[in-house]
């Protein structure tokens, strides 16, 4: 997405030349350390990094191809959510959910994944850069030492994710009360305001004048936060 | 023990020492002073908690979560066209900007493109939101700094913009109008006409806050050489918009990328600064919002008749996929890393905020400032709270 300004046109190449070359010159200088890869062309570039050389690999990708801007760094939890999407009648037994784990571009063993973005400052040439976390213990190197601005959005993973970063000695809560428990961003943290009270889209189903669609109802009905 | 040699950790030890000179001749002693949550300079609920030996700050952070909303999550149980009611309230001075990279992430997963007509009336609508934003900020920085007759023609300017806003889109604040596919509605007859105008007016606010302001020698002094970010900090804290043009980073998303918007039908410039003080970062907002109404005025006349809405299924669902848009906004890089699992709603929205990194650089960029000007740099980096909060 983040093209040269020259690639100005909506056409879409069958093969993005940029990229595979980009691709390329990554693999020369991460070596096995890049598990796997995924390039839509015209749009953007995946990576997955070891778990263990998360930390060498983007100063690598800072230095030698010089990914010098920190967009954000964050994480998926990859389980699909036993509440689904919060609209089961709580006064009937909840139904039967695909629960198998798929991950998503460049692949994943693990339930969370942390990602960051970064950005070539200069030709504006961006990437998104994956690594697997473990299911066990959820926890990777800090890049605090790399990009100074991971500092905050690792303390938002961690507090979102429970996910812990290896070399950040700060990784105090940034929006929650001390004592919470859970991690609210994992898929297994019920969202309570959908628990406490049916979702009024579930009721509010009555045909809109002139339309035949049920659902339109559900769709259209524009609630505030929760 | 220090190695001989660690010439860092000499310094540091120097300074400390120097520090113990000070305390001693001055008799001073080590004050915690609390700013905010409720004050004039935080655009919201943003507690600063500074450290201060005297009049100098030793060491600040700032606390956030005062309005944390949870929108990431919120939006797992919605669908696609519902998340626009949510991220209208994340910036909400330029909530018509927040909704466009998250439509085009939408729709660049469903492979669908707005009509011309409705790119451009996107443009625009974008733009004007720019202005609405930005036209605030630079009349609330007048009253940061003690001058009160900037935010008096700030918002009676601003008003003429969200007129323009809410006869477009029927809100004034929350404008809920982009849809996948294109836009809600047509313009209204007329609206052309009186854009023009107003963004004649709106040149004209530019030009009377460049002479109330930036001509001003306090302004000047309270500004110049303040709170200044180098290039290579501000690119590793991932700062975005008129914070980065400030520290001479010539990066500007609506022209160094290609998205589906009509930026580049226009003839505008990208203002940059080499001087990264909180003067250069004021400075580039001015001539920003200049640019947009110039944006605004070619655009107008050269939208071409046509429909505003795609061919899209009136149940919406999003195929498998992840994608990243991001956009410049009024406060900076604002961008969606949406993941969608072909279902009726998003299954994972990352929102990557502009103000959320630009703040993140102050306790780094207070270190060391007088108290009065921890104001001057919290207003000229330029926040709003639901943008760090989400």
């Amino acid at each position: 997405m983040k093209q040269l300004s020259s690639n100005s046109e909506t056409t879409t190449p069958a093969v993005d030349v940029v990229r595979e070359q980009m691709l390329e010159a990554i693999k020369g200088s991460l070596g096995d350390a890049l598990i796997d890869s995924h390039i839509k062309p015209g749009d953007d570039l995946w990576i997955r990094v070891r778990t263990d050389s998360w930390r060498t690999s983007v100063q690598k990708l800072r230095d030698v191809h010089s990914f010098d801007y920190f967009g954000f760094l964050s994480a998926i939890d990859w389980m699909p959510s036993p509440y689904g999407r919060g609209e089961d009648d709580p006064t009937e037994p909840a139904p039967e959910r695909d629960m198998t784990i798929r991950s998503g571009y460049a692949g994943g063993d693990t339930r969370m994944q942390v990602f960051i973005r970064i950005v070539n400052s200069t030709t504006h040439f961006g990437l998104t850069v994956k690594v697997d976390v473990a299911d066990s213990s959820p926890s990777v190197e800090s890049l605090i030492t790399i990009f100074a601005g991971a500092n905050w959005h690792e303390r938002e993973t961690h507090e979102m994710f429970g996910i812990d970063f290896v070399g950040h000695n700060d990784l105090r809560n940034m929006y929650l009360p001390v004592d919470f428990e859970g991690h609210p961003l994992r898929k297994d943290f019920p969202l309570l305001a959908r628990m406490v009270k049916p979702w009024p889209g579930i009721v509010d189903v009555e045909p809109l004048p002139g339309g035949d669609e049920p659902e339109l109802a559900a769709q259209d009905s524009k609630g505030g936060d929760a | 023990m220090t190695m001989l040699g660690d010439r860092q950790q000499l310094s540091y030890i120097a300074s400390q020492a120097a520090d113990a000179r000070l305390n001693l001749e001055l008799e001073t002693e080590g004050m915690t002073l609390n700013i905010g949550p409720q004050h004039p300079a935080t655009h919201g609920t943003l507690r600063i908690i500074a450290r201060l030996d005297g009049e100098q700050v030793v060491w600040a952070e700032p606390a956030c979560g005062y309005m944390h909303r949870g929108y990431e999550k919120l939006t797992e149980v919605r669908t696609f066209p519902q998340v626009t009611t949510l991220v209208n309230r994340i910036d909400w001075l330029g909530s018509f900007a927040n909704e466009v990279p998250f439509i085009l992430a939408a729709e660049k997963l469903m492979g669908v493109e707005a009509p011309t007509r409705a790119q451009y009336i996107r443009t625009i609508l974008f733009e004007l939101s720019r202005i609405a934003n930005v036209s605030l900020f630079l009349g609330d920085l007048g009253v940061q700094l003690g001058a009160i007759t900037p935010v008096f023609l700030a918002f009676r300017d601003r008003e003429y913009v969200l007129n323009l806003i809410e006869s477009a889109t029927g809100g004034r604040f929350h404008p809920n109008f982009d849809r996948i596919g294109g836009l809600k509605d047509d313009l209204p007859a007329g609206w052309i006409d009186e854009t023009r105008a107003v963004m004649k007016k709106l040149r004209n606010f530019c030009d009377q806050i460049e002479d109330l302001l930036f001509g001003n020698e306090i302004f000047q002094s309270r500004t110049r050489g303040i709170g200044v970010i180098p290039r290579d900090v501000a690119l590793q804290y991932g700062l975005s918009g008129a914070n980065l043009r400030a520290s001479g980073v010539d990066w500007d998303l609506r022209r160094d990328q290609t998205l589906p918007m009509m930026w580049n039908k226009a003839d505008w410039k990208v203002w940059t600064h080499p001087d990264g003080d909180s003067f250069a970062r004021c400075w580039i907002r001015l001539q920003e919002t200049r640019e947009s109404t110039k944006i605004v005025d070619q655009l107008l006349g050269s939208i071409p008749s046509g429909p505003v809405m795609a061919k899209v299924p009136k149940i919406i669902k999003v195929p498998e996929g992840e994608a990243w848009v991001s956009t410049e906004n009024p406060l900076g890089e604002m961008g969606y890393y949406v993941v969608s699992r072909g279902d009726l709603g998003p299954f994972r929205v990352k929102i990557r905020s502009a103000s959320f990194n630009n703040i993140s650089i102050t306790p780094w960029l207070l270190r060391g400032v007088y108290v009065p000007d921890i104001v001057t740099i919290l207003a000229s980096l330029y926040f709003i709270l639901g943008d760090i909060d989400r």
